[in-house]
């Protein structure tokens, strides 16, 4: 919202402090100032002249030289404009001044241009004649003014004075502040509602315009008669005409403070209903009578389908929750939000029917959105105005009709009110506690600085102890709205600054994110990076990890207003994100990267989601590509048993072949692994691990070997540990013994390290593989491999006997897996 | 007579150790002055020679002798090791300006680094970190918030609808209402976590962010001390010297709302670029738990009072971090990670 320092010193008269001290003490209060600029920076030396001879320069055919009265002396000055005349009144930067833009109307520069005497082409110009762009404005606001040419001070605003300031002729010797108006104070939409604020702030009075109406003897209703059909969706219309309408300008200081809210005036009775709208926040609509059959207003809604012209020349089409405004035969208007084409003010105008009226803020909102027409007066009404500010306004109005002799106002309002009520009876009962409004504050403001304060505000403490709200305070319902009307112009800076004096209470991380931070600093131990990726991805994502139709994957939440295909699916499977992100870094040339992500996946029990939450499941997902090759499978399968073992799962969890019809199609067929809990009935996978399948690769544009590993956080916290368990520093020796053997290509490793740590029992302390090997000399089908058993008992120094006993079992079972002993 | 072949071993022995060049050169001399078979040694194998009452005075004597050529030994001795070891080292000598041998460690994102610092200050002053779910009711996200259908502020954050009443949460304002559901009091929390707005992706916006809600809720809380804890939060996380501002502002579910700025932590609050020349620089929103809240919850709001705040961790990580665009943060160039 826009208000000029001089349109709101108009209803604070008293209104003395700077700019800054205004912008900084609003701001304060609660009205946020967002930004202010004086609308007279850069523009210095510059006086109202009268151009007093006009002749052609010798030696330049586009070139004028005039003799320029500027009160003190008259001085010539050499321009190029073409709107000039002998006796013309314009704006002169002398020489040593400065002007604020160009010409041309680009962006104005910060330090403005200066103006020196000097020659054009041979001939002495001690200044220049300004136009309305030079002067830093903009040449839409100024429709009076040749945006070609000089700008020319019109007869009919009154001329200034010659030698008098220019700037304050033109009107610019003012500030122009923006606020931010927060949702709930739809009151200060509008110069009054700042002007009030502040009044308050500064406490000085606040002057209210009062329309002073003169009427003629005709009656209103004689002209008009109006029916609210749907209540529930207009709760004011207020009708007032106006007759022996003359079309024209509006006054200069009008059009000043229209321009000064970026609104261009077109004439007298439209630049009205705009400054009604400024000035009270109400939006006002003019329609010509003549056009309106029946002389009859009916509002109701519009039927599904119909279609509308409104002003602009745009056909609509309507449904039955748009609210219309219709005479006795046809739509005139959509409510709040545009007038038509049938109906629009002309030039030719004689009689015009004025509207101010409310309607139901939702309705107009979603209306608008579904029209897609959205206008300064329905932004307003969707915010849901006060509707005893509708008749203030359409009065305003029409006293400005009187006032700018622009027509006449016949007597009375023509209004229908839903459910009429007493002023006071619908305002809300608030009561008044001075002690529960300092005991919420921590303050100890007295009871009658509160009732000042609100005074200030025109919120009115009765002898009940109660609070009266007025009607356009619609925000102000209960104590604590009192409170804060209380703190903000007592000051928050005021209010003391303590810590809870309560309950001691510990702190801390819950389980689940204990977990995961475990798990993130071991990740970044294990030298992978944190990517960051998006929770929603494009349904293209489940072919580009090759997931076949019936996949469960594919069976996603979908976003109904997305930010297009490429968003529109909540993940099922978060590879995607971390893939795209090492492929970002492959083509970015970045070596051998290790990202990890932790996020969620969503997975709907039942699609689409009508009453049960989805699940929402924690996922770590790590991947890296190494175009050295130093890196391989085993080193993720290093890094996913660091991971379990930071958070006590290593023993208890294994990496095993996945089962053939549960194998990833987007991972390497040979070269991927599931990870799941030992114990667990169901064998059900907490993870898995592997190359990334070189077809996903080549999708994704990764030209090296890649590989993934994905945990399910949520399995993983639901058994972690950090608890720790010693278990002695061994004082038995220990005895050591290898085995070398041939064993068939197929039986993996896993198998014979299973049935040796079986056999091996409670005195095999650990089992490593210390040779593997494939090729000549060794049987087609067949590898060798060599383990090193290590055995011990805690208690005694473990006899050759017991040794020998456990490795017969050992070896037993191993002839049992067809393998062969190697001497 | 003795005394002079003693004095003679003596002298000589003495000569060859101070001639001797290498450490096995002084062995040799051991052994051939102080050995089995060496001159002193050969002295003590005559004293049967000697008459019984000089036998005392010639053995002190001989001790005497042999205790000098061995100390005199034992630090030539040592000088040489000293020397070797000084020549070993000498030429061990590496040059420490060459490149290190980089421990590959990963680098944890800058939203987690701003996280873990937030988290730990509210720990520190007994703040439990709870979570909460990132696809929502509207109950929770709006209506329990004191956002009825239809109000304007379903307008003002673009929210992504799923279908029914669910929808991708726009705030973790919503996590406040299931801690207080929880019926336990009183409550002091933050719950981090992830939101979404439907707004297109560029230097200052993305659809996915996340934000901090802060939750205080116990019998006698003021907003004095909203502000104290947000002021004490504040030096925390951006120093000690920061100050604190608490402008009026309007959240549905806070009344009296506030929000928050700090004091410029680039220029002290003199007014830079970095805070557009104000000095101050908007931090986060914040205000008095709202009774409608506290009762949609089952919470008595005449007995109990609380407040709330709620911090984007995008902005104090770009703010912290001078971060200059947004999409960095979820682009994940490990030469943007690496730097954190």
């Amino acid at each position: 919202m826009n208000a000029s320092y001089s349109w709101l010193k108009a209803y604070v008269p008293d209104l003395s402090c700077s700019d800054q001290e205004l912008f900084d003490a609003l701001t304060l209060t609660g009205t946020k100032g967002e930004t202010w600029h004086r609308l007279d920076k850069n523009l210095e030396k510059i006086v109202v002249g009268q151009v007093k001879e006009i002749k052609q320069h010798p030696d330049a055919d586009k070139l004028v030289i005039c003799q320029v009265d500027i009160g003190t002396e008259t001085i010539q000055i050499v321009t190029g404009a073409q709107n000039l005349f002998e006796g013309a009144v314009v704006p002169v930067v002398l020489s040593g001044g400065k002007v604020a833009g160009g010409h041309d109307g680009g962006p104005l520069p910060e330090n403005g241009i200066p103006i020196k005497a000097g020659k054009l082409r041979g001939i002495e110009s001690n200044g220049m004649m300004c136009s309305i762009e030079e002067l830093g404005c903009d040449k839409d606001l100024y429709p009076e003014s040749n945006p070609e040419g000089i700008h020319i001070f019109s007869e009919q605003d009154g001329l200034p004075a010659i030698g008098s300031d220019g700037v304050e002729a033109l009107g610019l010797r003012d500030t122009l502040f923006e606020f931010e108006i927060t949702s709930n104070r739809v009151d200060c939409y509008s110069i009054l509602g700042i002007a009030r604020e502040a009044a308050a702030t500064f406490k000085l009075p606040f002057v209210k315009p009062k329309p002073q109406l003169h009427e003629t003897d005709e009656r209103a209703e004689d002209y008009i008669s109006v029916r609210v059909e749907d209540k529930d969706l207009c709760t004011c219309y207020c009708a007032r005409v106006c007759t022996d309408i003359k079309i024209g300008p509006s006054p200069k200081w009008m059009r000043d403070r229209l321009r000064s809210c970026g609104i261009r005036p077109i004439n007298n009775l439209v630049d009205i209903t705009n400054y009604v709208m400024l000035e009270y926040g109400q939006p006002m609509h003019a329609f010509d009578l003549d056009t309106v059959a029946g002389h009859q207003i009916i509002v109701r809604r519009a039927k599904d389908g119909d279609r509308f012209v409104t002003l602009d020349g745009e056909e609509r089409t309507l449904d039955h929750d748009v609210l219309m405004i219709c005479d006795a035969e046809k739509e005139i208007g959509i409510a709040g939000i545009m007038g038509g084409e049938n109906s629009m003010i002309t030039d030719q105008v004689k009689t015009v029917l004025f509207e101010a009226a409310t309607f139901n803020g939702p309705n107009i909102r979603k209306s608008a959105k579904r029209i897609g027409l959205r206008t300064d007066a329905s932004g307003l009404f969707e915010k849901g105005l006060d509707r005893y500010n509708a008749e203030q306004a359409i009065n305003r109005a029409c006293a400005l009709v009187e006032e700018l002799g622009c027509g006449r106002v016949t007597r009375g309002i023509v209004q229908e009110i839903a459910d009429r009520t007493d002023n006071w009876e619908d305002l809300p009962d608030i009561p008044f506690n001075p002690d529960e409004i300092n005991a919420l504050l921590g303050t100890t403001i007295s009871r009658e600085e509160m009732i000042d304060i609100l005074k200030r505000e025109e919120i009115i403490v009765n002898d009940f102890g109660e609070v009266i709200a007025p009607s356009f305070r619609q925000d102000l319902n209960e104590m604590c709205d009192i409170t804060e009307e209380i703190a903000r112009f007592y000051g928050y800076d005021k209010i003391p600054v303590t810590l809870p004096k309560n309950s001691a209470t510990t702190g801390g991380l819950s389980w689940r994110f204990r977990v995961e931070e475990t798990l993130r600093e071991r990740a970044c131990y294990a030298g992978f990076s944190q990517a960051f990726c998006y929770s929603f991805e494009s349904p293209r994502v489940f072919d580009m990890l090759r997931l076949p139709a019936d996949a469960k994957e594919r069976e996603a939440i979908r976003i109904a207003n997305p930010l297009g295909e490429d968003f529109s699916i909540m993940r099922t499977i978060p590879l995607n994100g971390i893939l795209t992100s090492l492929s970002t870094n492959f083509n970015r040339r970045n070596k051998d990267v290790h990202l990890f992500e932790m996020g969620n996946i969503y997975l709907a029990k039942s699609l689409p989601l009508t009453t049960e939450s989805p699940y929402e499941q924690m996922q770590l997902t790590l991947g890296f590509y190494s175009q050295s090759g130093d890196e391989d499978f085993y080193t993720m399968k290093g890094v996913v048993e660091a991971l379990l073992a930071s958070v006590s799962l290593l023993k208890c969890s294994e990496i095993a072949p996945f089962p053939e019809e549960e194998k990833k199609p987007f991972l390497h067929p040979g070269r991927q692994a599931v990870v799941k809990f030992t114990d667990w009935k169901d064998h059900r996978a907490i993870g898995y691990l592997g190359e990334l399948h070189p077809a996903v690769a080549e999708t994704y544009g990764i030209r090296a070997r890649t590989y993934v590993a994905v945990l399910d956080c949520d399995d993983l916290q639901y058994r972690a540990s950090f608890n720790h368990h010693y278990e002695g520093i061994a004082k038995f020796p220990a005895v050591t013994r290898d085995i070398s053997m041939l064993v068939p290509k197929e039986v993996p490793a896993g198998d014979i390290e299973k049935m040796i740590r079986q056999r091996g029992g409670k005195t095999l302390e650990s089992l490593q593989l210390f040779d593997l090997y494939e090729g000549e000399q060794i049987s087609e089908g067949f590898k060798s491999m060599a383990y090193s058993l290590v055995f011990r008992n805690k208690e005694k120094t473990l006899s050759d006997e017991e040794v020998q006993g456990t490795m017969k079992k050992i070896l037993n079972g191993l002839s049992g897996m067809k393998i062969e002993l190697r001497s | 007579m003795i005394n002079e072949t003693l004095d003679e071993i003596r002298k000589k022995a003495l000569e060859a150790i101070g001639q001797a060049s290498d450490p096995d050169r002084l062995n040799d001399i051991r052994v051939s002055v102080l050995g089995k078979k060496g001159e002193l040694t050969g002295i003590l194998k005559s004293m049967k020679d000697v008459a019984p009452e000089d036998r005392p005075r010639i053995g002190q004597l001989v001790n005497d002798t042999r205790a000098e050529i061995e100390k005199v030994l034992d630090e030539q001795k040592q000088k040489f090791e000293a020397a070797i070891l000084d020549a070993k080292l000498k030429s061990e000598a590496i040059d420490v300006t060459l490149p290190s041998k980089p421990l590959p460690v990963g680098h944890k994102h800058p939203n987690t680094i701003a996280l873990e610092e937030v988290e730990r200050i509210f720990i520190g002053m007994g703040y439990e970190v709870v979570g909460g779910p990132e696809i929502e009711r509207d109950y929770y996200n709006f209506k329990a918030l004191n956002i009825p259908d239809d109000h304007p502020a379903r307008d003002e954050q673009d929210t992504f609808y799923i279908s029914g009443q669910f929808l991708l949460r726009t705030q973790t304002s919503s996590a406040q209402v299931h801690e207080m559901e929880k019926g336990k009091l009183p409550i002091k929390m933050i719950s981090p976590g992830r939101v979404f707005r439907a707004d297109e992706v560029d230097a200052t916006h993305s659809p996915s962010f996340h934000q901090v809600e802060g939750l205080v809720i116990d019998e006698n809380i003021t907003f004095a001390d909203l502000k104290g804890t947000l002021a004490e939060f504040s030096k925390k996380l951006f120093g000690e010297l920061t100050e604190t501002k608490f402008r009026p502002h309007h959240f549905p579910f806070t009344e009296p709302s506030a929000e928050m700025d700090v004091s410029c932590f680039k220029c002290g609050g003199k007014g830079c670029r970095f805070c557009k020349g104000s000095g101050w620089i908007e931090i986060l929103g914040c205000g008095m738990v709202h009774p409608n809240v506290l009762r949609m919850s089952g919470i008595d709001s005449k007995k109990y009072k609380g407040f709330a705040f709620g911090v984007g961790l995008e902005r104090i990580a770009l703010l912290k971090y001078e971060i200059d665009d947004m999409r960095l943060l979820y682009e994940n160039d490990i030469r943007f990670l690496e730097q954190f």
